[in-house]
């Protein structure tokens, strides 16, 4: 699904090497977890595969499904499969969710060469899927993530996803702000999206979330690098003893 | 700041270019709105016409404003139905600043008396003592000969007297035919107390246009005002409104400008009761050969008034865009809630916009705020709207709209706002690249 290997990656602007040399695949029906500490690296790769400016890629290469995304547009990497959940998703006034959500999946689709979502069928959709994350019709009206709760940006993320089924999701602490319930909500929405062709990316500082997400393969990531992948017990570990022994062996 | 605005006596070369224009112009003969007229044309003979060199005009050129002859305007062929086609409204037409009967419904309407300026003769009518007089005084402390010059040959407009909660809104539809009209209109609005008006004003007016809308809403009562002026290219606007509010009184109004080579929007308002409301937006758009001038001065004169001005401009390719705001709190106006804003979304770096925001207050228990910004498109949104799929151009659009939400939202009724939007949302389609 994801396959990234030997990514280097600098700041556009300044000398400030990020990325040292990942590798990573996440297969298909995957989920994988990214833990370390901060400024390790773990929310510049979530950038880097999606698409933002900023950042030069100095060496190695990232393909989805094997084509090639780093030169790609962030809408084509979109479009292509990938998704990025935001640690901190945007404000935008005076567009409404659902306006906006229907433009992103018919966009995505006209980019696909698919037809376009016609707007019964996606009412029909997104009200359920909304249901599922208790998202209410008011939430859905209301200007994209304007006056949201921490909980309630989060949950929209999810209903994004959940709406424009992605091939391949970054998750970039998508626990951070959440309360036990909410983060109850937003892992229920994120499992009920695990299948058989589907790859997640679960980017989290801390192992609570992975309670809720159980992952298949766990990775540490230290000062740009992989430094140690492992099963679930792995979260577990860091958990007790945190990064300091881990960071030793790399 | 007050210096500034302090008044000088104009040069000799200035009054006598203007006396030279207003020789070669004839008051409307006639009627009880004479005296007025007359008054107003003396008053701008010893204040002089706009010129470059004057404080407020530093950033608006009124040369083409001022000139004899309307410089020419091409017709605008618009392509789409007009706005606010579908609601229920009483029409009033105006092409090229002449009243069009054919066009327009029949001037009644349920708790509402309209009459037109033109051929309004009656000895004792209630607008003598409002034509011309909030004009004047909204002369003090700056002058606005453009206003006077309106008073004095406005050619016709409407006195609208609102008794009642009017049913529906009236609608003053202009249109633009001809590619050298020139066109004074003056317009008389009065809500008596407990009286409820909305006025939309729409279209391409004339070649030139100069209208002023003197508006006084009474103790209790509410006006409400929406406007739309363009999508015409190369139309030369110079507007007043002149607003008086009394207590517990609401008056709000929305400007969208699309275009127009040159536009100047002055707003004056008095807060002369307690507890009274007053606010001004405007959302404008400009693409190129755009010059946009909103010019608001709002008085606070008494106590537990709230005023908010709104202002958004989007600027591409070169459009130049002028806010001068100000907020006066005259002594013992306490408790007045002012909220000024004015920002600039440049989407090149050719386009340029100029602020001058100012605060005067003489009153010690007052909260009042300004801000005035310039910026780009927020990358972090751009980047958020792209990761979810839409391209570039179309995401621009989006952060557009979200830029000019909060003065569009100052518009109460939902579906005209929802209109406005459309409008807005269409004109930035039509450009996105």
């Amino acid at each position: 699904m994801l396959e990234i290997k030997n990514l280097h990656v600098k700041l556009e602007e300044e000398d400030k090497v990020i990325l040292r040399g990942v590798d990573l695949t996440v297969e298909a029906g995957k989920v994988h977890a990214i833990m370390g500490p901060n400024g390790s690296g773990k929310s510049t790769l979530s950038y880097v595969l999606s698409g933002r400016d900023g950042y030069e890629v100095t060496d190695g290469s990232a393909t989805l499904l094997g084509q090639d995304i780093l030169g790609m547009e962030p809408e084509e990497r979109a479009a292509a499969g990938l998704f990025l959940a935001f640690q901190y998703p945007v404000e935008i006034p005076g567009v409404g969710n659902m306006t906006f959500l229907r433009s992103a999946v018919n966009a995505q689709r006209k980019a696909r060469g698919e037809p376009e979502m016609s707007s019964t069928e996606f009412l029909k959709v997104i009200r359920e899927k909304a249901k599922e994350l208790e998202i209410d019709a008011d939430m859905l009206k209301r200007p994209v993530n304007v006056g949201f709760s921490g909980g309630e940006k989060k949950r929209n993320e999810i209903l994004q996803m959940a709406m424009l089924e992605p091939k391949m999701c970054i998750l970039d602490e998508t626990d951070s702000g959440l309360d036990v319930d909410a983060m109850k909500l937003v892992s229920d929405g994120v499992n009920a999206l695990r299948d058989e062709g589907r790859g997640f990316l679960v980017i989290t500082h801390y192992q609570r979330l992975l309670d809720h997400i159980q992952p298949d393969v766990v990775h540490i990531m230290s000062n740009g690098r992989i430094v140690k992948t492992g099963g679930p017990e792995l979260a577990l570990e860091v958990e007790k003893n945190g990064y300091a022994d881990l960071k030793e062996t790399a | 700041m007050m210096a500034l605005l302090k008044k000088k006596a104009p040069d000799a070369r200035k009054l006598e270019a203007t006396a030279a224009r207003l020789d070669a112009l004839t008051i409307p003969q006639g009627g009880w709105a004479e005296p007025a007229r007359r008054d107003a044309a003396a008053r701008l003979r010893a204040q002089g016409l706009p010129q470059g060199r004057d404080e407020y005009w530093k950033f608006t050129r009124p040369d083409t404003l001022t000139q004899e002859d309307a410089p020419r305007a091409a017709v605008l062929e618009p392509g789409e139905t007009p706005i606010f086609d579908a609601f229920d409204r009483l029409k009033i037409v105006f092409t090229d600043g002449v009243f069009d009967p054919e066009a327009s419904d029949a001037l009644a309407l349920e708790h509402v008396e309209i009459e037109r300026l033109a051929t309004s003769r009656a000895d004792i009518h209630w607008a003598k003592d409002l034509y011309g007089t909030l004009e004047a005084r909204g002369q003090v402390p700056v002058d606005r000969p453009l206003a006077a010059f309106n008073t004095a040959f406005a050619t016709d407009g409407l006195l609208i007297r609102v008794i009642g909660r009017a049913p529906k809104p009236i609608a003053i539809i202009y249109r633009h035919e001809s590619e050298t009209s020139d066109a004074i209109l003056h317009h008389v609005v009065k809500v008596e107390e407990g009286g409820e008006l909305t006025l939309l004003e729409t279209g391409p007016a004339a070649a030139r246009f100069n209208k002023c809308m003197e508006v006084d809403v009474a103790d209790g009562a509410a006006f409400r005002h929406i406007r739309t002026q363009g999508r015409d290219h190369e139309r030369r606007a110079a507007t007043h409104i002149f607003g008086r509010l009394g207590a517990e009184s609401v008056f709000k109004s929305f400007t969208l400008t699309m275009n127009g080579k040159l536009t100047r929007n002055e707003c004056v308002l008095e807060l002369t009761g307690d507890d009274a409301v007053a606010h001004v937006a405007g959302a404008c758009v400009g693409d190129g050969d755009f010059h946009h001038d909103d010019t608001v001065f709002i008085t606070h004169d008494a106590v537990n008034c709230e005023s908010r001005q709104v202002f958004k401009k989007v600027l591409r390719n070169g459009a130049v865009g002028v806010f001068q705001g100000k907020i006066l709190v005259q002594p013992g106006a306490q408790r007045t809630d002012g909220y000024q804003i004015s920002q600039s979304l440049l989407l090149d770096e050719d386009s340029q916009f100029l602020a001058k925001p100012e605060l005067e207050i003489y009153a010690d228990d007052v909260a009042c705020s300004h801000g005035s910004t310039s910026g780009a498109i927020d990358e972090e949104a751009l980047f958020y709207l792209r990761a979810r799929g839409l391209p570039k151009a179309d995401a621009t659009v989006y952060l557009t709209l979200a830029f000019l939400a909060e003065a569009v939202q100052e518009i109460d009724d939902e579906d005209l706002q929802a209109e406005i939007v459309g409008r807005i949302e269409a004109w930035l389609f039509r450009r996105r690249r």
